[in-house]
C-alpha cells in the first residue's frame, strides 16, 4: 500500500484549513507592513498622500493646530504623526527608509546633507529669503544651499522669581560667579536656587562656552571649545552643580516649567515657549536674564534654538512635499502666527511677522526677544550628533564627576577632529 | 545466522466505516508549514536577515544609511574594542550583573521557599509576587523615577527619609555617591523576582517528598540541613537556568537605564551605548553593528563558560 493516497479532491475541512492558513499568513504579512504614517489610498481620491512628522510639543492645543493646518491644505492629503518621547531617534530611523516622513521638523546637521536625506529648498524660499534672520538661514545652510524653512525660534534663557530675589536682596546675576552666589543665596530647605535640568546642567554647555568667547566650531571647521577660557567656563558649571543650590531629581525636566511653577526653585533655565505657562502660575513675578558672561571679558549668551521644516529626499512626492512646506511655512502667515503665539511663545522666524507679534511686545516676552536679538547663538550645521555626544560626555565628566576640564576637553577634541576629517577631509 | 524469529505482524485495526482516509506525510507536511511557516518567515525576516545584514554592515562605513557605503575592513571592530565608552559600558554591565544576578537568585529562591511552604492562599501569594512580571519595564521605570525616587521633598523615598530627619537625596542625579544604583537595581528586582520565583517553585515541586522522609529517618533536621543537602542539589538544573537567564537579561539591560537616568556615560550599559550610536541620532550603523556583534560573541562565550562551569544539561539533571 502506498504511503499516501492521492487526494480525491479538496474536502470542506481541507478548504477551511488552507484558507485559514492563508488568512493567518496574510494577517502576519500585513502586520509586518507597519504603519508608515501615510493615509491609505482610499479616501484620498487622486490626491497625493503626504506624511508630516512632529515631535510632541508640551503646550496644550498644538497637536490640534497641526491637524487643523493639515486639514486646511487642499492640494494633498496630509497625515500628521505626532511623536511623544524620543522623536530624534524615531526620525533618524524613519529617514533611513522610504516609509518615513515626507515632511518633518528637525534641526539640520551636515550628515543629513551628505547622506542625501534632505532636499534643498532654495526655490521655495528665494522670494522671502531676506525676511528671515541671518542666523536662522545660516543654521539651515550647507555649501550655500538652504535645506530647511525655520518654523519657530525658541530662545533659551534663565527665568527667575522677582519676589524671591528681592526678598534675598540680590540683583539679577551679571556674571557666572554672580549666578552661583545668587543660587546659594536663594536656596532654603524648601526651595533650591536654580534648576538647570536633572542632568546637572548639560544644556548650559553651549551658553557657558559662548559666554567665555568660545564656540563649538570655528569658521574654518576646527574645534572652538578647547581654550583655557572654555575650560574655566566648564569648571564654573561644576562649581554651580557642586554648590548644593541646584535642584536635582525634579519630576519634570528643564523644558517644562513645573519646577519653577511649583516653587521648587527660584530660577530656571528654560525656553520662551514656557512663558504663558509660567505667567499663568506666577503672574508678573517673573524676570529674565541671558546666561551670564563668564567675566568682564565675556558676553552673556542665549541659545537661539527652534524647529525647522524639511523635505525628505526619500519621499516619493518631493515636489508635492515642497509645495506643502511653502504653503504652510511661507505663504500661510496666519497659521505661522497662530503656531508661534497662541500656545507657547516662540519668535516667528519671519522678521515681518515678528515685528507685528503683539504678544511679544511687552513684559518678560519682550525682554526675551531683546536678549535673543542681542546675544542669540544658533546651531552650527557642521556640528554633528556624534560631536554632540562627545561634548555631552565631556560635560558630564566635568560637571557631575568633577573631572579635570583640560583632560576632558582633549578627549572630546579627539572625537570631534576625527569627525571633522571624515566630513571635510 | 539469526535464530530470532520475525515478530508477528501487528493486526491493523479495521477502518471505521465512514472514517476519513489518512492523508499521510504530504498532509502532515502541509499542515506543519501552514502553522510553522509564518513564524519561520518572521524569524528569517526579523532575526536572521538583520543579523547577516549587521555582519555585512560591520565591515563598512554606513552613516545615516543601512546601505554599506565604503569597505573599511575590521577597523570598526578595532575602533569599538579601543573605544573607552564601549569598554566602560561593559564595565557598567559587569557592575550591574554583580548586583543583580546574586540578589535575584537569592531573593527569588527565598520567595519560592516561603510561598511553597504557605498552607493557605498559596495561589494568591504566587500571583501577588508574579504580577509585576506583567508590568512594562518602561512603565515601572517611570513610576520609580517620577513617584518613588524623584529628588524632591514629596518623592516617596525622600518622604520616608524625612520621617527620620534625613535630608532628601537626588537619587537619580547624584553620582558621588552613586545613589542611582538603588532605583536601577530595585526596579529590576521588583519586575523579575516573580518570574524566577515561579521557576524555583516548579523546581521545588519536582523534588520527591520521599527524599526528605528518608533524610529525617537518617536523622537530618528540617531547615538548613535538608536545604543544604537535599533542596539545593535537587534544584541544580533550575539554579543554573536561573543564573544563565539572569546573566543574559543583565547584558540586555536597556529600559530601566534609559528611562531612569538616560544615555549618560557614567552608567551606560552596552545596549544603551549601541542604541545611541546606531539607532539614536548618531546613526553610525557600521560601528553600531560591529559593537552589537562583539556583544553577541561575549554573551555567547560567557554563556558557554557558565555552561561548562555548572555543567548544565549533564545526564542526570
Amino acid at each position: 500500500m502506498p504511503a499516501h493516497l492521492p487526494s480525491a479532491g479538496m474536502s470542506r475541512r481541507d478548504l477551511l484549513k488552507r484558507t485559514g492558513g492563508l488568512a493567518a499568513l496574510a494577517a502576519f504579512t500585513a502586520a509586518c507592513g507597519g504603519n508608515t504614517g501615510r493615509p491609505s489610498d482610499s479616501g484620498g481620491g487622486n490626491k497625493v498622500n503626504l506624511s508630516q512628522w512632529y515631535h510632541q510639543y508640551g503646550e496644550t492645543g498644538t497637536k490640534e493646530a497641526a491637524l487643523k493646518y493639515a486639514k486646511a491644505y487642499t492640494d494633498a492629503s496630509v497625515s500628521v504623526q505626532w511623536t511623544p518621547g524620543d522623536y530624534g531617534s524615531k526620525l533618524s530611523s524613519g529617514l533611513l527608509s522610504n516609509k518615513g516622513p515626507d515632511v518633518f521638523e528637525s534641526q539640520l546637521n551636515i550628515g543629513m546633507v551628505k547622506s542625501n536625506q534632505v532636499v534643498p529648498l532654495d526655490d521655495i524660499i528665494a522670494e522671502v529669503k531676506d525676511d528671515f534672520q541671518p542666523g536662522d538661514l545660516a543654521t539651515n545652510t550647507v555649501d550655500g544651499k538652504v535645506y530647511g524653512i525655520r518654523m519657530i525660534v525658541d530662545p533659551q534663557v534663565i527665568y527667575y522669581r522677582k519676589s524671591l530675589l528681592d526678598k534675598a536682596g540680590i540683583k539679577p546675576p551679571e556674571t557666572i560667579d554672580d549666578l552661583i552666589a545668587a543660587a546659594k543665596e536663594l536656596t532654603t530647605n524648601k526651595v533650591k536656587g536654580i534648576f538647570v535640568g536633572n542632568d546637572g546642567g548639560l544644556a548650559l554647555g553651549g551658553p557657558a562656552l559662548w559666554s567665555s568667547g568660545g564656540s563649538y566650531l570655528t569658521d574654518d571647521h576646527k574645534p572652538g571649545f578647547t581654550g583655557e577660557r572654555a575650560a574655566q567656563a566648564f569648571s564654573k558649571l561644576h562649581e554651580l552643580y557642586a554648590s548644593k543650590s541646584v535642584l536635582l531629581g525634579s519630576p519634570t525636566d528643564w523644558t517644562d516649567p513645573g519646577a519653577i511653577n511649583q516653587n521648587l526653585c527660584a530660577m530656571q533655565w528654560i525656553g520662551m515657549w514656557a512663558v504663558p505657562g509660567m505667567q499663568k502660575a506666577l503672574g508678573d513675578d517673573l524676570g529674565v536674564i541671558a546666561f551670564p558672561a563668564l567675566d568682564a571679558q565675556g558676553k552673556p549668551a542665549v541659545y537661539s534654538g527652534g524647529w525647522t521644516q524639511f523635505v525628505s529626499a526619500k519621499s516619493p512626492n518631493v515636489d508635492a512635499a515642497k509645495k506643502l512646506v511653502k504653503w504652510l511655512w511661507i505663504d500661510k502667515q496666519d497659521f505661522q502666527e497662530d503656531w508661534s503665539l497662541n500656545y507657547g511663545f516662540h519668535i516667528p522666524p519671519r522678521k515681518s511677522l515678528a515685528a507685528k507679534a503683539a504678544k511679544l511686545q511687552n513684559g518678560v516676552a519682550a525682554d526675551t526677544v531683546k536678549l535673543n536679538a542681542d546675544y542669540g547663538h544658533t546651531d552650527n550645521p557642521a556640528w554633528t550628533p556624534k560631536m554632540g555626544t562627545a561634548f555631552g560626555d565631556m560635560l558630564t565628566n566635568i560637571i557631575r564627576k568633577g573631572a579635570d576640564p583640560a583632560g576632558e576637553i582633549s578627549k572630546a577634541e579627539k572625537t570631534v577632529n576625527a569627525e571633522l576629517s571624515r566630513l571635510f577631509g | 545466522m539469526s535464530t530470532r524469529t520475525a515478530p508477528a505482524p501487528v493486526p491493523r485495526a479495521p477502518a471505521r466505516k465512514g472514517a476519513r482516509r489518512p492523508k499521510g506525510i504530504a498532509g502532515n507536511t502541509l499542515s506543519f508549514w501552514l502553522f510553522v511557516g509564518p513564524f519561520v518567515v518572521g524569524l528569517l525576516v526579523f532575526s536572521y536577515v538583520p543579523i547577516i545584514w549587521s555582519l555585512i554592515l560591520s565591515f563598512f562605513e554606513a552613516y545615516n544609511t543601512v546601505t554599506p557605503s565604503k569597505f573599511v575592513g575590521v577597523s570598526n571592530y578595532v575602533d569599538m574594542l579601543t573605544d573607552r565608552n564601549f569598554l566602560s559600558s561593559l564595565g557598567t554591565f559587569t557592575l550591574f550583573a554583580i548586583f543583580i544576578v546574586p540578589l535575584t537568585f537569592v531573593l527569588s529562591l527565598a520567595l519560592a521557599l516561603l510561598v511553597n511552604q504557605v498552607k493557605i492562599a498559596r495561589a494568591f501569594f504566587r500571583s501577588v509576587f508574579f504580577l509585576p512580571t506583567a508590568c512594562s519595564y518602561v512603565v515601572a521605570s517611570l513610576i520609580w523615577r517620577l513617584s518613588i525616587f524623584n529628588g524632591v521633598r514629596f518623592g516617596l523615598a525622600n518622604t520616608i527619609l524625612d520621617w527620620f530627619g534625613i535630608d532628601g537625596i537626588a537619587w537619580l542625579s547624584t553620582v558621588d555617591p552613586p545613589w542611582y544604583w538603588i532605583p536601577i537595581v530595585s526596579v529590576r528586582l521588583w519586575l523579575q523576582l516573580g518570574f524566577y520565583m515561579i521557576l524555583f517553585i516548579a523546581g521545588l515541586q519536582r523534588i520527591s517528598p520521599t527524599l526528605y522522609e528518608a533524610a529525617y529517618v537518617d536523622g537530618a533536621k528540617p531547615g538548613w540541613q535538608t536545604f543544604r543537602y537535599i533542596t539545593l542539589p535537587q534544584l541544580r538544573a533550575t539554579s543554573v537556568a536561573v543564573l544563565i537567564l539572569n546573566l543574559i537579561a543583565a547584558y540586555q539591560a536597556f529600559d530601566e537605564f534609559y528611562n531612569l537616568i538616560g544615555n549618560v556615560n557614567f552608567a551606560r550599559p552596552p545596549l544603551v551605548y549601541l542604541y545611541g550610536i546606531s539607532l539614536g541620532t548618531i546613526q553610525d550603523l557600521g560601528h553600531g553593528s560591529a559593537g552589537a556583534l562583539i556583544l553577541a560573541v561575549i554573551i555567547m562565550l560567557v554563556t558557554l563558560l557558565q555552561n561548562k562551569i555548572f555543567g548544565f544539561g549533564k545526564a542526570g539533571d
